[in-house]
């Protein structure tokens, strides 16, 4: 939609299609901040979780919705609770507990004999880690512990079961683009496919084909996916293919208007009664003038599909557990709200300024590939 | 006009009274998780519409504030030396909204319909006790036939198959209300639309309409009018909690039966004691295949259940709004004595060590993993759940995989008992007894998701049904328990139901109890 | 033309037909039925209730059935909700979603118009990247972020608004839901109409009616809107069908009895009737609509005729 001044300046060699298309969009700034901004969020997406020094599934028991924070767990305050909280749990009496030399040195006390396996407990805890056992009673009642403090590091805090939601941000993202990109490919196929033979076969078969999709049209779509769901549900790439399936009516029609344009065409027309036969045809001439169009509706298709990912998480119908997607993470950060309003605004930021990319792409690559704009 | 009249004239009254400045409605908004499915007491087969029922009808006997059985439509009652024949005399004057008595003969009429075939009541097995009933609806006997008579106007008798010492307790239950029996019959299948529908309870049904709300009246011919303290009480569906959470925190809603658990802290402290939590009567379990290798094997199943820390769940995923659980039947029902399986009383790492064992003792390990996947239905905590689990296993070896579906597959596969390896369900009692709980273990029972088969435990149950003796009779039923949960794992029983809700400090009487019911009647509003 | 939508009417009786025969089958295969529950029921009371709803017969002679009650009108009882014929139902739900929807739709194409051919005459400037930056957050933040966000400003703290309900359908109570309908569709709207406009400005009749000294105002209007509104005609009806059968999110987070969560309700519970109903009714608007688009264009663009 930029205004590139058309240089009217023969050139020595004709500029294609393509390298024309290429210089209007690198002329447009949005669009190509927009490209860069995506491929570093798929970088991200892609090796970002190896990097984050934690397992996507990994629950840590005492950091259950703990905020963001640049400085590492456990805060000061936290580690009485976790000592008392092990404690508790390993069903014996704290009877103190003091910090020396870095490490924390705890007493617990029992009316039966207590057993050294104790330490596992504190060890358990996802505060402490090499627990050992410093002094005990002759008759075992009991027991000093020494524990040291297992920092960790959650920049984008944790979610309701304790994950940290960082590397959870990230896998998320996978899945979205993953599942963006799937179905918009799989509409794209079938779509550009089915189009083009209604439109070059034409007559009867073109009119049946197109009746076919009239009638699709009017299938209430929230119950087609939420049928789709109920069978695929147990595998979001199937059910993904499945979506894309539903979604390459308005692709079709686009397809056969270009196919139908483009047939009538006096270099098709003449290419024909050259005896090229209709494979070439369809690969020199055909193909290319469609691409255009199938870019840009591919651009448009992919947050379609990531919106309505986000629409299905909502509704519980969203990718198995322990994946998750930018849907999933936002339709459960939508349930805390007003409170733990993290676990909304950083899958909420993610998902927002990836669409917005893909919307500036798709802006961008249609100015560019516009013909009429040349 | 019909209304302005009332207005009026209550208005006058209260003139009268000497009180001064403008009289007022006091309107009771109570969000309801959902809208009935029917209003039909006959028909219903949900708690929501249980707590709407229980305003507009009034069984024979009824709940009081803390849900303990008082007498209702029945006055008095006398029992049969044998205890299966109760004789009930019903309240002298009582009389439907339209002013016509209640007779034994509505009784009748009601409780033949309940038990009809063609009525297809879900609740019909409320009834079982009652000689014929399961014949009737099995379509083998005719509705005439079931073990009810009307003596004359006001004595309704029942006979019952053996003694059933839960009866009384059963009538509260709103399969067993009364309709009107000319209402019904004029208006079949439409008497329960406002306007229509007759009944005998503290409230009369004013609107209905669907996602919106119901609106109930104070029905002033209610034998204990005067009692009554809110005019109007307006049901709320409240789908959406954390929408609920809101119009609760801006007085649009004065009580809410649920709260999103996850926000429990900030709740708490945005709300402090006006968030209501306590135990409720009702078991969240899993359930194994037990017909399918390996879970046919009993050590197994105990490894598996002893090695889910309930305590973390509990605490972390149902933040303390339920209750680590080691027996099926919760406790709170009096003369029962639960049995808990053997490491209820363990530390959880020695439950670890133990199942560690018996998984080792059975060959399984890093070359041959265990492989268990678990079916749930759609629900975030039943997802923070079983995803804890799935990590709690992980360090033993096995590897757990997930299948979450819609609520209708989970349970249509569990019903026709598909393939699967362990799935999440969960059991509300109907009435407080522990038959309610256990009757899902017994051979060919259609909740019988396990499909768990044992002679012993349906031996024990038999006998207890058997029994007239009431305590000799919970004994059986603790054995039962002992033998089909605690020793077999008919049911892998994780956590005991808590109620949680949400109560504005105005109202006044809303008294917690494990049956989580509160009859409008016995609430007032500041 | 009349005979052309009558044509169009006669065409579209296949096509219904043909969608009620997927949907009822795919409905059936689905795992589950409508009286699978928590708390199952025992063989012989669901058998009962199979039989009182007609689902114990041979599928085949369910559909023959069900066509013939169609066809007199009759959608059938809901099995969730037995108090209530699906009919009853969408008499009740639907002139609350149709409100919301028509006033959602409205404000988004006037709205979304005027941003859109504001943003064109600005080209480039800052007004246009501001449009266009609103106008893709709208369409890219979840409607169920941007409700209860709602909720908590202006209902919590700022207490303009209820929290929910539909109040009887006092103005006060669709002020939210209207609005959280609406964004996403005048985000797109004014997207469709920067866009169209500028190609439209860009055209040689308008560049000579520039030239030729007409004020900018009467060419906008005169001339290049006429050419700039078909892409938002064709987007503005399955716009219509989608947002005047409500909205299953905005219904559900603020409380509103319409009849959009019928249709993904329906599904989850296995309510076949009401299923099958939301169905007839979803695609019945749909063809309506595709048939006005149609009719439209005709009235916006006189190239396009129908015979």
């Amino acid at each position: 939609m930029t205004d590139v001044p058309v240089t009217h300046v023969p050139a020595e060699k004709g500029r294609s299609l393509w390298a024309d298309a290429w210089a209007r969009l690198k002329a447009n700034r949005a669009a190509l901040w927009s490209a860069y901004y995506l491929v570093f969020m798929a970088l991200l997406c892609v090796f970002g979780p190896w990097f984050t020094s934690h397992q996507f599934t990994t629950i840590y028991q005492d950091y259950n919705r703990v905020p963001p924070s640049f400085s590492a767990y456990p805060k000061p305050e936290m580690i009485d609770l976790a000592v008392k909280d092990a404690v508790q749990r390993s069903r014996v009496q704290l009877a103190g507990w003091e910090e020396r030399d870095g490490k924390i040195l705890i007493t617990i006390t029992s009316a039966k004999p207590i057993d050294e396996r104790m330490t596992r407990y504190i060890d358990r805890s996802s505060v402490f880690e090499g627990t050992q056992v410093v002094e005990k009673s002759a008759d075992s009642l009991k027991l000093v512990m020494s524990t040291s403090v297992e920092k960790q590091y959650f920049y984008f805090g944790t979610d309701n079961s304790g994950r940290d939601m960082l590397t959870r941000t990230l896998m998320a993202g996978r899945v979205s683009l993953a599942i963006g990109l799937l179905a918009g490919l799989v509409a794209v196929v079938i779509g550009v496919l089915y189009g083009a033979s209604a439109g070059f076969i034409g007559g009867k078969t073109d009119e049946v084909m197109m009746r076919v999709v009239d009638i699709l049209y009017a299938l209430p779509f929230i119950f087609f996916v939420i049928m789709l769901v109920v069978f695929f549900g147990r595998n979001f790439v199937l059910m993904f293919l499945a979506v894309g399936a539903v979604l390459w009516l308005d692709m079709a029609r686009i397809v056969r208007g270009q196919a139908l344009s483009i047939k009538r065409q006096e270099y098709v027309q003449a290419a024909e009664a050259l005896g090229v036969n209709r494979w070439g045809i369809l690969i020199r001439h055909i193909v290319p003038n469609l691409l255009g169009p199938v870019v840009i509706y591919m651009t448009l298709l992919v947050p379609q599909v990531i919106i309505l990912e986000s629409f299905l998480s909502y509704l519980g119908l969203g990718v198995q557990e322990p994946m998750s997607s930018w849907g999933v993470m936002i339709s459960q950060g939508a349930k805390n709200m007003p409170s733990a309003n993290w676990l909304i605004a950083i899958p909420s930021f993610f998902l927002t300024t990836t669409l917005f990319a893909l919307n500036f792409i798709g802006d961008g690559l249609r100015d560019a590939l516009d013909p009429k704009d040349r | 006009m019909n209304m302005n009249f009332k207005s009026w004239l209550v208005g006058t009254t209260m003139l009268v009274m000497g009180t001064t400045g403008a009289f007022a409605e006091v309107v009771f908004n109570r969000g309801n998780s959902a809208d009935p499915e029917s209003l039909d007491p006959h028909k219903t087969s949900t708690v929501y519409e249980a707590h709407i029922l229980r305003d507009l009808f009034l069984g024979l006997t009824t709940d009081d504030a803390k849900a303990e059985v008082i007498p209702g439509a029945a006055e008095s009652w006398t029992v049969s030396d044998d205890k299966k024949v109760y004789t009930f005399k019903l309240r002298a004057g009582a009389t439907w909204s339209d002013g016509s008595p209640v007779t034994a003969q509505d009784f009748v009429f009601s409780w033949q319909r309940v038990v009809d075939p063609a009525t297809a009541a879900e609740y019909a097995y409320m009834l079982a006790p009652v000689v014929n009933a399961e014949d009737v609806t099995a379509g083998k006997k005719k509705p005439a036939e079931l073990g009810v008579k009307a003596v004359d106007d006001s004595t309704f008798e029942v006979t019952l198959n053996a003694p059933t010492p839960y009866f009384l307790e059963m009538l509260t239950h709103q399969a067993t209300y009364p309709v009107n029996k000319a209402n019904v019959e004029k208006f079949g299948a439409d008497f329960i639309k406002p306007g229509n529908l007759v009944s005998n309870g503290p409230y009369t049904l004013a609107e209905f309409v669907p996602n919106d709300h119901i609106k109930v009246v104070k029905n002033d011919k209610f034998y204990d009018a005067a009692n009554v303290k809110i005019d109007v009480v307006n049901f709320i569906p409240t789908e959406d909690r954390s929408t609920a959470m809101k119009r609760f925190e801006a007085g649009e809603l004065d009580s809410n039966d649920d709260i999103p658990t996850e926000q429990l802290a900030d709740l708490k402290a945005k709300f402090g004691d006006q968030v209501r939590l306590g135990p409720y009567l009702g078991t969240y379990y899993y359930v194994f295949k037990t017909d399918k290798a390996p879970w046919d094997n009993v050590k197994l199943r105990h490894a598996i259940s002893e090695a889910i820390d309930r305590d973390y769940l509990a605490e972390k995923v149902w933040q303390n709004t339920m209750i680590p659980a080691y027996s099926f039947v919760p406790p709170g029902i009096s003369g029962y004595e639960t049995r808990t399986t053997e490491y209820a009383e363990m530390s959880q790492i020695d439950r670890e060590d133990a199942a560690k064992k018996v998984l080792a003792e059975l060959g399984y390990g890093p070359d041959k993993p265990l492989k268990m996947e678990i079916r749930y239905n759609t629900s975030e905590n039943h997802k923070n759940s079983a995803v804890a689990i799935q990590e709690q296993l992980k360090p033993l070896g096995v590897e757990v995989t997930l299948l979450n579906t819609d609520t209708k597959t989970h349970y249509g596969h569990l019903e026709q008992h598909g393939d699967m390896d362990i799935a999440r369900a969960g059991w509300i009692a109907d009435y407080k007894d522990p038959e309610n709980f256990l009757a899902l273990c017994k051979t060919g029972t259609g909740n019988n998701y396990a499909v768990y088969s044992n002679k012993e435990f349906d031996g024990l149950m038999a006998e207890a049904a058997a029994s007239a003796d009431p305590a000799a009779r919970m004994k059986k039923l603790s054995d039962a328990e002992a033998v089909g949960v605690a020793r077999d794992l008919c049911v892998v029983p994780l956590l005991y139901y808590g109620f949680h809700t949400v109560v504005s400090n105005k109202l006044k009487g809303w008294e917690d109890n494990v049956m989580d019911h509160h009859p409008s009647r016995f609430i007032s509003k500041e | 033309m009349l005979r052309y939508v009558f044509r169009r009417f006669l065409t579209a009786i296949p096509t219904l037909l043909v969608i009620v025969t997927i949907a009822f089958f795919l409905m059936r295969v689905a795992p589950g039925g409508p009286f699978n529950q928590e708390k199952g029921l025992n063989p012989v009371i669901k058998a009962n209730l199979e039989r009182v709803f007609h689902l114990d017969e041979p599928l085949w002679r369910q559909y023959i059935h069900y066509l013939q009650n169609l066809l007199r009108g009759d959608f059938g009882p809901s099995y969730n909700l037995p108090d209530f014929t699906v009919a009853d139902l969408f008499r009740a739900g639907l002139p609350v979603s149709l409100q919301l929807g028509a006033m959602a739709l409205i404000l988004a194409l006037v709205i979304g118009s005027g941003l859109g051919i504001w943003a064109a005459l600005r080209q480039n400037q800052l007004t246009d990247y501001a449009v266009v930056g609103v106008a893709t957050a709208g369409s890219t933040i979840p409607t169920f972020v941007i409700a209860p966000l709602f909720q908590l400003f202006f209902a919590l703290t700022l207490h303009w608004f209820p929290v929910g309900g539909w109040g009887g359908g006092a103005f006060i109570n669709k002020v939210g839901p209207v609005l959280t309908l609406m964004l996403p569709q005048l985000a797109i709207v004014a997207r469709l109409m920067r866009g169209s406009m500028i190609e439209s400005l860009h055209a040689h009749h308008i560049r000579t009616a520039r030239a030729l000294g007409l004020s900018d105002y009467s060419v906008v209007i005169r001339h290049a809107l006429r050419g700039a509104l078909l892409p938002i005609i064709s987007y503005a009806g399955p716009a219509a069908a989608a947002l005047l059968t409500g909205s299953v999110i905005v219904e559900t987070i603020f409380s509103i009895p319409g009849v959009g969560r019928y249709f993904v309700e329906a599904a989850l519970n296995r309510d076949y009737t009401l299923v099958m109903g939301t169905v007839v009714l979803i695609a019945v608007f749909i063809v309506l609509f595709n048939l006005i688009v149609d009719i439209l264009y005709a009235v916006v663009d006189p190239r396009v005729r129908y015979d």
